[in-house]
């Protein structure tokens, strides 16, 4: 058994659209295959515990902290990074100010367009709250809630 | 304008240091002190690794002088046989792989003969833990105006106070990282920092290399807040010399934990008032000592325990002033650059004894604030007179207006004496902050800035200041743009590279927009005459300096256009370094916050239910960067008066994670309110003062004189965390309170 322990495992998952075939570890952290085997950097590293959200990625559908998930966990599974995301989507938080640094903005970014693609949870929760698990240490937190209150306002207008 | 790297940073395409693709590289590693004081007397290698392939470091490897130098050569590079602080560098250790280098981290063991560490700056030490000194002073200056001792001894009231604050942590985001190689001979050092030209200063004598030999680069900056002034400097070191011993790249980043417990912190402080007032608040004397915790090098605390003391007395005019302040070498982390840089501690501990006074007379604090505000004409505690036409007054009450201050405290009289556990209370601070460095500090530092015409007509700003958030690639595009009468889409900045850009000064000190800002002004007038141009023609618009740039570029093909500036220091400026005595800074912000508390008497839980901030920054440059900024350190200025503290045992942080170092999440902050009032500073650029530090400084004290107004305590200690609150407020059962 432990001499097994380390050996290669081979998943398939579909990363950002993309059918993706790799060979993770049983230690690698789904954020460390991202970043430092698939390229994909815009996903950060804050805390490496859960606490700070700069990690976020969605896992089919859902936002997670990639350092919390080992990567062979996400086999069969959908995984959708900062990197999905269509860039013309950011005007809101660009002209209120949600993003200074930028080290936990893309994680920020992750949390706040699921926000705005699942707007029935505002029934029960404020922008503030639902924002609690990404961790920003530039804003004080207004620009971000401001961002994501224009680009609501911007759906619900068209 | 809109933040020029925004949509870079919100589409995740910025790339920071650990982002940079590289291949063959090593990932560094460092080995630690596990003692607070003591001789080194074995280093033992575990067999859990295989140590062949690791390249290893240690002080010998060291070329030059064994030190991270910025003011003094007193902190190692590497412990060269002691240790005088717990996660003290001891080695340095390099991996292909990342796993196996963290894991090689715990098959080494530092032995240490352990020796009694100083770790309580506040205690006079006995003999056996001088280690600086006679008397372990790590620096030592005063402020004298006046006769304080005649002066409190003819004053009918005198009001004593103790005020402490704790350890803060920077946590930017993104944490300390560098990458060193060798191209050629040249050693290029990446990384994120607030000031390349420090890490130059630095590794200069530690590698005996010359400045042609050294290139730092700054990458994008994840948050700098001060914790990436002096201490990349020491990284990049470490990297370097990595990178010198293995010749290949290598790759120093430091995780959550290792930032946390290893790195510089904000100071703690000890600060006593003692005031003479008369009965109808008026103050005739203040004599204050504050005694800061400097740790176990010198890093940059004489600075900080200066900015300290020369804010210590608060914005209030009295004639009669004493101020003692020393920092103590303690077997601790040391303490470093943290935005504010001594004046947050300074304005705790007078802005909670104004409450305290005003409690002692049975005054309102807006009162008696109102009655000693200094006023144009009178002076400082260093005697120097303020006559920048700024009112004061109008900014305290336009904070007390937007707060609605007078009708929630009679609102909360009666809501307190109805509730059976929740005590609402509502508080400010009026406070100011000096810009850019201290005294001559900008005169010595000599700032210089380029601003280059290409042929294309387009315009690039050559300096070497950074942007970590707060916006300085913005702020001087937009001043480039507006001085050239330029699209802003036409300028850009260089990379800060110290092989291509002059040496603007540290991005630190709210130095930025003010001091360097002006540089690109001044820059880009020179530039219009290298051009051929009269200054007054960029009235015309932009259109005709571009005609110029490109038609001075066909005369001299081949050759570069420079606008230059350098530093000069503004009129009038006369600052006694021996006796702190005179102008100590050229222009000063002023501000007032106030702050809305709800305590839980059932919890000892302080929650901040409104938060309005004043500020006047002179000019603002950019309303949505500059509402940021205020919004960010008040952010901070909260957490720290509430929830952030570092848990010391034995000399080290206990608390290395974010899981129980606190800082704030978006459910912990109220809505922040902000407003400018404007009063242009004519010196600075279009009018701007310094923005980065102000708005930290007064919010600590504004939160706790609001839990004194909830609760009808005196707190007089930061973080005031539940379990403080607790002990303040007795044996108090829910609904006795008060």
């Amino acid at each position: 058994m432990s001499g097994r322990r380390n050996d290669p495992i081979r998943i398939s998952f579909t990363l950002n659209g993309e059918p993706t075939t790799v060979e993770v570890s049983p230690w690698e952290r789904l954020l460390d295959l991202l970043r430092y085997r698939l390229g994909l950097t815009g996903t950060k590293e804050g805390c490496a515990e859960g606490e700070c959200g700069a990690c976020t990625v969605y896992l089919d559908g859902l936002p997670v902290d990639s350092c919390l998930v080992p990567a062979y966990q996400v086999r069969g599974r959908l995984v959708e990074t900062i990197e999905s995301l269509d860039p013309e989507g950011m005007a809101h938080y660009h002209a209120r100010g949600t993003t200074q640094c930028g080290a936990c903005t893309p994680g920020v970014v992750m949390t706040a367009e699921w926000i705005r693609r699942h707007p029935n949870r505002l029934e029960t929760h404020t922008v503030r709250e639902l924002m609690a698990g990404n961790l920003c240490r530039c804003t004080g937190y207004d620009g971000i809630i401001e961002g994501i209150e224009g680009a609501l306002e911007d759906r619900e207008a068209g | 304008m809109l933040r020029r790297e925004g949509l870079s940073k919100l589409t995740g395409r910025e790339r920071y240091v650990d982002d940079l693709p590289l291949e063959d590289f090593l990932w560094g590693a460092t080995v630690r002190s596990p003692a607070a004081r003591g001789r080194i007397s074995d280093i033992i290698f575990g067999d859990g690794v295989d140590w062949s392939e690791f390249v290893i470091v240690d002080h010998t490897d060291i070329p030059g002088r064994n030190a991270v130098y910025l003011m003094e050569y007193d902190q190692p590079a590497l412990a060269p046989g002691y240790v005088r602080h717990v996660h003290e560098p001891v080695l340095l250790l390099a991996h292909p792989s990342r796993e196996v280098a963290r894991r090689a981290l715990r098959e080494v063991q530092v032995i240490v003969d352990v020796e009694p560490p100083a770790l309580d700056f506040r205690a006079l030490p006995g003999p056996d833990l001088i280690q600086y000194g006679e008397d372990n002073v790590l620096k030592r200056l005063s402020i004298q105006k006046g006769d304080v001792e005649r002066a409190l001894a003819e004053s009918p009231i005198v009001v004593e106070g103790v005020y402490e604050t704790g350890a803060q942590e920077h946590v930017y985001l993104e944490t300390q990282g560098m990458l060193a190689y060798l191209d050629d001979d040249v050693l290029v050092i990446k990384g994120s920092m607030q000031c390349p030209y420090y890490v130059v200063k630095a590794l200069k004598p530690a590698l005996n290399r010359s400045e042609e030999e050294i290139r730092v680069i700054q990458t994008p900056t994840g948050g700098g807040f001060g914790g990436k002034e002096e201490f990349p400097s020491m990284v990049a070191l470490h990297a370097g010399l990595l990178a010198l011993k293995s010749r290949v790249p290598v790759k120093l980043i430091y995780d959550r934990t290792e930032d946390l417990v290893a790195t510089t912190k904000r100071h703690p402080s000890q600060i006593r008032h003692r005031t003479g007032v008369d009965e109808n608040g008026r103050l005739i004397a203040q004599d204050i000592e504050v005694v800061m915790d400097g740790g176990a090098y010198l890093t940059l605390t004489p600075v900080v325990l200066s900015r300290a003391i020369i804010h210590a007395a608060g914005l209030y005019h009295c004639d009669n002033v004493r101020i003692l302040g020393r920092a103590m070498f303690t077997n601790s982390v040391p303490f470093g650059a943290f935005r504010g840089f001594g004046n947050p501690q300074a304005h705790f501990a007078v802005e909670r004894h104004m409450d305290v006074i005003a409690d002692r007379l049975r005054m309102d604090s807006v009162e008696l604030r109102r009655i000693n505000m200094i006023r144009d004409g009178q002076t400082t505690a260093t005697g120097q007179v303020i006559r920048d036409g700024v009112d004061r007054l109008q900014i305290m009450d336009r904070a007390l207006a937007l707060s609605d201050y007078e009708r929630r405290r009679r609102e909360h009289w009666v809501r307190n004496s109805e509730h059976r556990y929740l005590r609402r209370g509502i508080g400010m601070a009026a406070f100011y902050h000096g810009a850019g460095f201290t005294g001559s500090g900008e005169v010595v530092l000599d700032s210089r800035l380029h601003v280059e015409g290409h042929p294309d007509g387009k315009v690039q700003v050559l300096c070497a200041s950074t942007e970590m958030g707060q916006g300085q690639i913005t702020i001087f595009i937009q001043l480039a743009a507006d001085r050239l009468g330029y699209d802003p889409a036409e300028i850009s900045i260089a990379e800060p590279d110290t092989h291509r850009v002059p040496d603007s000064g540290p991005t630190v000190g709210s130095r930025t927009a003010m001091v360097v800002g002006r540089l690109v002004e001044r820059a880009c007038d020179d530039l219009c005459r290298q051009a051929g141009l009269e200054i007054a023609v960029k009235a015309n618009g932009g259109a005709l300096v571009k005609e110029a740039i490109i038609a001075w570029h066909s005369a001299h093909p081949g050759e570069r256009l420079l606008g230059k500036a350098r530093y000069e220091p503004p009129p009038g400026i006369e600052w006694d370094e021996e006796n702190y005595l005179g102008d100590a800074y050229g222009a000063f912000g002023w501000a007032a916050h106030v702050a809305e508390v709800e305590v839980d008497l059932r919890t000892y839980d302080v929650r901040v239910l409104d938060f309005v901030s004043v500020q006047d920054v002179g000019t603002v440059l950019n309303e949505t960067l500059a509402r940021g900024q205020v919004q960010g350190g008040v952010a901070q200025g909260i957490s720290w008066a509430l929830l952030e503290e570092c848990v010391w045992k034995d000399g080290a942080m206990e608390n290395g994670q974010l899981t129980n170092y606190i800082i704030p999440t978006s459910g912990d902050l109220p809505p922040i309110r902000v407003e400018f009032v404007e009063f242009p500073y004519e010196h600075g650029a279009q009018g701007a003062k310094g923005i980065g530090e102000l708005p930290l400084v007064g919010a600590a004290p504004a939160v706790l004189n609001a839990v004194a107004a909830a609760t009808g305590r005196q707190p007089t200690e930061i973080p005031l965390t539940p379990e403080r609150l607790m002990v303040l407020l007795g044996s108090h059962a829910p609904g006795e309170a008060r």
